[in-house]
């Protein structure tokens, strides 16, 4: 559960409180137990001391960085502040392929301890926000000893010590903040809680209330509710810790924020007030049910609903704060909560607990890590303000912690206007009937000869393969950024290097060799404006949607911007030279953003042509791609036998000499050869069966395959054509003799045209007729015609040599 | 006799004769096809092999079928899905995109289309919504997360492929058939064009993203096969409703492909051109002229409708001119055959024919120069002739300098048939000199 001690966007003071605890004179500076962060203009001041946990600024305000603090320190002026700090990772931050290690469902709200060295572990104080509790899972959470034997995979998620772990549950922690946070990190799975959610119209309202009431803040509950289907052994220790929050004596004002006071009628249970109660009568350990009672937030009143099912009195509290919320804020959805009760039946156990930040410094366990960022954003956003007393989690978000038992009525985002393409998920519809799978040699092969199948390797590319591995790698340990151009013809293989080269690192980084990164892929064919890059870099870097101008403003903030614990982001730009435009912006910017010191950006582009730099980049931009330039050479016939013979895999389907053949034919386009290869397999397999015949591919077929694809069907057509084309065809050559030009109107090759029917006995056709003729052949490209409203005057050239022309005749 | 006692009686010829103009004109009109396509057997073979692989074996294909006008790819293809579909398992997997480049003009509207014909989810009703970028990327996310043996596969028929290469970028083409080359959902790409030099017009990396498979539908028909198509086309079929109709209209079917001048005419078509369309004109006019009264084509018909549909648009035109204005158009041919296709203006033309009224005519108005400048106007709207540049406000329209759009032999054509031309105006035309 976390609190807010302040609005964002609202200016912070960071000040020392007490004095230095020690002095380093090597480095000149201070250290000091804690840090007082205060809000011009509220009277507030929340303090960080070490071993808190903190949130801290990060480029998604929405979701701001876990940390530990384990050193605060500044220089003699006091101007600089800075913090040691242990990173926690949140579910989502971490890469999807650990997330399968951890062999569960993991709460959105879940933590876990980072141990990954590619962050530096120093911040600013100044990008502190505030204190957060995080909540040590307690043994009966599923999965620790699951976790704990795949410990070399992700140090990560280390083992977790079962006895600090139990400590920790049950609130023995307290003393020994060190031991409770370790527990909690080898726990690595700190559930977090939601927060009451402080809204800050419903702290005005609330203060007012408080006011009035004259009521003391401060009373502070950890509440657990844990849920039925909670493991029964376990539940004992896991259950609550209650503890009483004392007022902090630094600051004595009136609390500000009144969401969080305990209302004393709220223990009484009054009904009126939204407020939380009804979850506890439900839980079997009766002793609690007064302290769970208590939990005060005026706006936790629906956590129970889901439970409360089960109890009428629960459900009659229910429905009424349901109504009441439902007055407050229409944006609620409130039969969602039916089904999300399901949901959250998985987790095994949750604290709950909301406390006050200004008393925290008093609290030492660590047990508490509750943040929700959910709630952040609503507090952020000020919108549903009114709606605030009621939701701990509320969240207009997706990701919502659907797992915790208190849910509150599940709010989304108001069903979709019409247009919502944005929740349709883009699919073919799957087939009815399976694909058959190859039957025999000859299928078999054609499948392994298709372009799209994946090889197992890519031969011949070695070298390439190598050079980029090593750049990339390089620069992700450093977390340096760079840029490298890969040019070479089409079908050399240098996507699929790449691809590869990125299939391995991910695979490293997988086992930890060197620190994980992001991929991610665009092409400049798959755009339909340049400046679409930067929509989709972002998309697939954050998964926010954004206009072009939008996204630009917000990837150049995150790649100027420092951010703690950051990792490299590798960026594939396929069809660089798509990324044209006038001015240029769009290279320039994505070859400018590895410079920035903070980007830890590695972007690699691939194009056509090696001189691409020289040809269409102006100054600036080809100063920043630098020099790393890679060029892949078209494949020799002996690479491309190797592709093959790598592709079939002792798949025996090609005679020797029809092998030979393809090799020869060829000029290193990859695909090309792939093709033919594959069109030849087609060609043996409908041939009529030849008793002598081996059923093989053979140097035939070969040919014939080809003839198909690369005959020009020129001659055919002048064969194929009637007589009339033909002897059209024959007067434009006669016309072009007797001009000496390549060129003649309409008009003149008709006389000549006239003149040679005659000469062939034939009735002269009449002029539109002979138009006909002659755009007909002009539709094939025979000829080469301008547009036809010019009639006789249009003047016609042959699309095909002379040559190819007579022969074709004469062979008629 | 006794299959005619089995028929329950024979149908009134009026009847008869309606059945037939319209089961005849449905199979030239193309709205049926063929039972098997003739003289493309192998192509057919080979294009049904090739959408049986993809929609069986999900293995993803790219086809281009090349054909002149008329030669019959869409028929080839239509034949070709129409046995597609008997078999069972292609006939419930297969989804099926038909784009046309008349059609869809730009990758814009061809993505709209190619969603809205695959009903995916951003679909509501018959719009599309969303940007063309977020369209494409919609798009290309639902291929991609196909794959090869679990989605159905998608066959994307480009009708005038060569207009989809001038699309941008050639951004579409590029996206079909880089997913035809990955191991996406499996597609088959299918484009028909008649222009031979259609790979010319890809660029490099779309070329080479191109299986290179290419059906050239270049059918060379003898005549023999040629007048068995004809009798073919028109021949009743046995399950005709009154047989004996039916036995008589294809009697005289065969004696009207015996005479020797339907011979004639049909060796002239099929000199000028193969295809099945023009026959299909052909016969169509021929059968329009069948009634009641005159149930069978006879010869005759055939030559007019030979002659229809050879004539000459513009000499026909000719023929509605005043004598003014064909006057003029002499005197257009005598300064072309003199300065041997060079432009003219009026003035010459006036002055031209001024010399022909001096030397010959007296039966001749001498016309005034509106009058002139009138007639030539009225030639220029005809598209007779055209002006030399199309900066027509600069010069003066008296000295605008203009082409004939006509050839001599048209205009000695039309001269000929015109009715009641004076004869000095005729030997005018003839003659040599101006």
């Amino acid at each position: 559960r976390m609190k807010y001690f302040t609005r964002l966007r609202v200016r912070r003071v960071y000040e020392w409180r007490g004095k230095p605890l020690s002095f380093n004179r090597k480095l000149k500076t201070y250290e000091y137990g804690s840090l007082a962060i205060s809000v011009e203009g509220l009277p507030r001041i929340t303090v960080i001391k070490i071993g808190q946990h903190i949130l801290i600024e990060g480029e998604d305000e929405d979701n701001p960085y876990v940390a530990k603090v384990i050193r605060l320190f500044g220089d003699d002026s006091g101007k600089q502040k800075k913090a040691v700090v242990q990173w926690f990772v949140r579910v989502f931050e971490v890469p999807l392929s650990k997330l399968k290690l951890l062999g569960r469902e993991p709460h959105p709200q879940e933590i876990f301890y980072y141990q990954g060295r590619s962050c530096d572990d120093e911040v600013d104080a100044g990008s502190i926000l505030k204190p957060v509790q995080s909540e040590l899972a307690p043994a009966s959470s599923p999965p620790p000893p699951a976790l704990a034997s795949r410990g070399p995979a992700r140090r990560a998620l280390p083992t977790p010590d079962l006895t600090v772990m139990r400590r920790a549950a049950q609130g023995e922690a307290r003393g020994g903040r060190a031991t409770a946070s370790a527990g909690k990190a080898r726990a690595a799975e700190a559930e977090s809680l939601h927060s009451s959610t402080k809204l800050s119209a419903s702290k005005c309202l609330s203060a007012k209330r408080r006011n009035a009431s004259a009521r003391t803040p401060g009373v502070r509950k950890k509440l657990e509710l844990s849920s039925e289907c909670c493991r029964e052994g376990s539940l004992l220790s896991c259950c609550i810790v209650l503890w009483p929050i004392k007022l902090q004596t630094g600051s004595k004002k009136v609390p500000p924020q009144g969401d969080e006071v305990m209302e004393p009628e709220s223990m009484t249970g009054s009904l009126k007030t939204p407020r939380r109660r009804a979850a506890t009568p439900r839980r079997p350990y009766a002793t609690r049910e007064a302290e769970v009672d208590n939990e005060i937030s005026p706006m936790l009143p629906v956590i129970a609903t889901p439970r409360g099912s089960k109890r009428k009195s629960a459900q009659l509290v229910s429905s009424r704060i349901r109504k009441q919320l439902n007055l407050l804020d229409n944006l609620q959805d409130l039969n969602s909560d039916g089904e999300d009760e399901e949901e959250f039946v998985p987790s095994k156990k949750e604290l709950q607990s909301s406390e006050e930040e200004e008393e925290e410094e008093d609290e030492e366990e660590e047990e508490e890590a509750g943040l929700d960022s959910d709630d952040d954003v609503v507090y952020k956003k000020g919108r549903r303000a009114a709606a605030g007393p009621r939701t701990p989690r509320s969240k207009p978000r997706i990701r919502s912690s659907t797992r915790t038992p208190q849910r509150t009525p599940n709010r989304k985002i108001t069903p979709g206007t019409p247009r919502t393409p944005q929740c349709a998920t883009p699919s073919i519809p799957s087939r009815s009937l399976p694909a058959r799978q190859p039957a025999n040699v000859l299928e078999e092969a054609r499948t392994r000869l298709h372009v799209s199948s994946v090889p197992e390797s890519l031969p011949c590319r070695e070298q390439e393969f190598q050079d980029i591995y090593s750049f990339v790698e390089s620069k992700i340990e450093d977390g340096t950024g760079g840029c490298m151009y890969i040019s070479g013809v089409p079908g050399t293989g240098k996507t699929a290097t790449v691809q590869e080269v990125m299939r391995c690192l991910q695979h490293a980084a997988d086992v930890d060799e060197i620190p994980p990164f992001h991929f991610i892929e665009i092409n400049g064919m798959k755009m339909t404006d340049p400046h679409q890059a930067y929509v989709q870099i972002l998309q697939k870097l954050t998964g926010q949607k954004a206009t072009a101008d939008h996204a630009a403003a917000l990837l150049e903030k995150r790649f100027s911007n420092p951010a703690p614990r950051k990792e490299t982001t590798v960026l594939l730009v396929d069809e660089l030279d798509l990324l044209w435009t006038r001015k240029q912006n769009v290279m320039y910017n994505l070859f400018d953003w590895p410079t920035r010191r903070h980007a830890r950006l590695v972007v690699l582009t691939i194009a056509n042509t090696m001189d691409l730099p020289e040809r269409i980049m102006i100054n600036r931009v080809a100063s920043r791609l630098g020099l790393t330039r890679m060029s892949f050479q078209p494949y020799s016939f002996k690479q491309l036998q190797q592709i093959i013979m790598s592709r079939l895999n002792k798949v025996k389907a090609f005679e020797e000499d029809a092998l030979q053949l393809v090799w020869a034919a060829l000029s290193g386009d990859a695909r090309r050869c792939l093709d033919i290869c594959r069109t030849a397999t087609e060609i043996c397999e409908h041939s009529p069966a030849d008793p002598s015949a081996t059923g093989l591919v053979e140097v035939g077929h070969v040919m014939e395959a080809l003839n198909e694809m690369f005959s020009s069907a020129y001659v055919t057509a002048i064969k194929c054509a009637s007589l009339q084309e033909q002897l059209f065809l024959r007067a434009v050559i006669a016309e072009f003799r007797r001009l000496g030009l390549e060129e003649a109107t309409f008009q003149q090759v008709f006389v000549q045209h006239q003149a040679l029917c005659r000469v062939e006995g034939l009735q002269p056709i009449s002029v539109s007729e002979g138009l006909a003729v002659c755009r007909r052949l002009g539709g094939c490209r025979l000829l080469l015609l301008e547009p036809s409203r010019l009639g006789v005057l249009q003047r016609v050239r042959l699309n095909v040599s002379q040559d190819d022309v007579l022969y074709a005749l004469k062979a008629d | 006799m006794s299959k005619r006692k089995m028929q329950p009686a024979d149908l009134p010829a009026g009847e008869c004769v309606s059945q037939l103009q319209e089961m005849l004109r449905q199979r030239l009109c193309h709205q049926q096809l063929p039972d098997r396509p003739e003289g493309v057997e192998a192509q057919h073979k080979h294009l049904l092999e090739l959408l049986k692989r993809t929609s069986v074996h999900g293995e993803s294909n790219s086809v281009l079928i090349v054909g002149p006008r008329g030669a019959g790819k869409t028929m080839l293809l239509k034949c070709v899905l129409r046995d597609l579909q008997e078999e069972k398992e292609a006939e419930k997997n297969l989804l099926q995109v038909h784009l046309n480049g008349l059609l869809q003009t730009d990758d814009r509207i061809a993505l709209k289309e190619i969603t809205r014909q695959l009903h995916l989810e951003n679909v509501v009703g018959d719009k599309v919504f969303g940007s063309f970028a977020e369209n494409l990327t919609f798009l290309l996310e639902a291929l991609k997360k196909g794959d090869r043996s679990s989605s159905r596969p998608v066959l994307f028929v480009l009708d005038e492929f060569d207009l989809f290469a001038a699309h941008k970028n050639q951004t579409l083409l590029y996206n079909l058939l880089d997913v035809s080359q990955s191991a996406q959902a499996p597609i088959a790409v299918v484009g028909m064009t008649c222009r031979l030099d259609v790979l010319e017009l890809l660029e490099k990396r779309v070329k080479s993203r191109f299986s290179h498979r290419q059906i050239h539908l270049l059918s060379n028909p003898t005549f023999a096969e040629y007048l068995g198509r004809v009798r073919t086309r028109l021949g009743l079929p046995d399950h005709f409703p009154d047989s004996r109709f039916a036995a008589d209209w294809n009697a005289s079917v065969e004696t009207l492909c015996e005479d020797k001048s339907v011979e004639e005419v049909l060796r002239r078509h099929f000199h000028s051109s193969k295809d099945f369309r023009s026959l299909h004109m052909l016969l169509m006019l021929c059968l329009s002229r069948v009634s009641v009264a005159k149930p069978w084509i006879r010869p005759a018909d055939l030559l007019e409708a030979s002659r229809l549909s050879f004539a000459d648009g513009e000499a026909n035109m000719l023929h509605g001119l005043s004598i003014l204005e064909l006057c003029l158009i002499i005197a257009m041919k005598h300064l072309n055959d003199v300065y041997e296709g060079e432009p003219f203006n009026l003035q010459m033309v006036h002055n031209e024919f001024k010399k022909f009224l001096q030397r010959k005519s007296n039966s001749m108005y001498n016309f005034d120069q509106p009058v002139i400048l009138k007639a030539f106007e009225h030639l220029q709207q005809l598209e007779m002739i055209r002006p030399v540049d199309s900066s027509s406000a600069k010069t003066q329209r008296e000295f605008q300098l203009m082409r004939l759009m006509l050839d001599h032999s048209q205009i000695m054509e039309a001269l000929q048939k015109y009715p009641q031309c004076p004869t000095e105006v005729k030997q005018w035309a003839m003659s040599a000199f101006g």
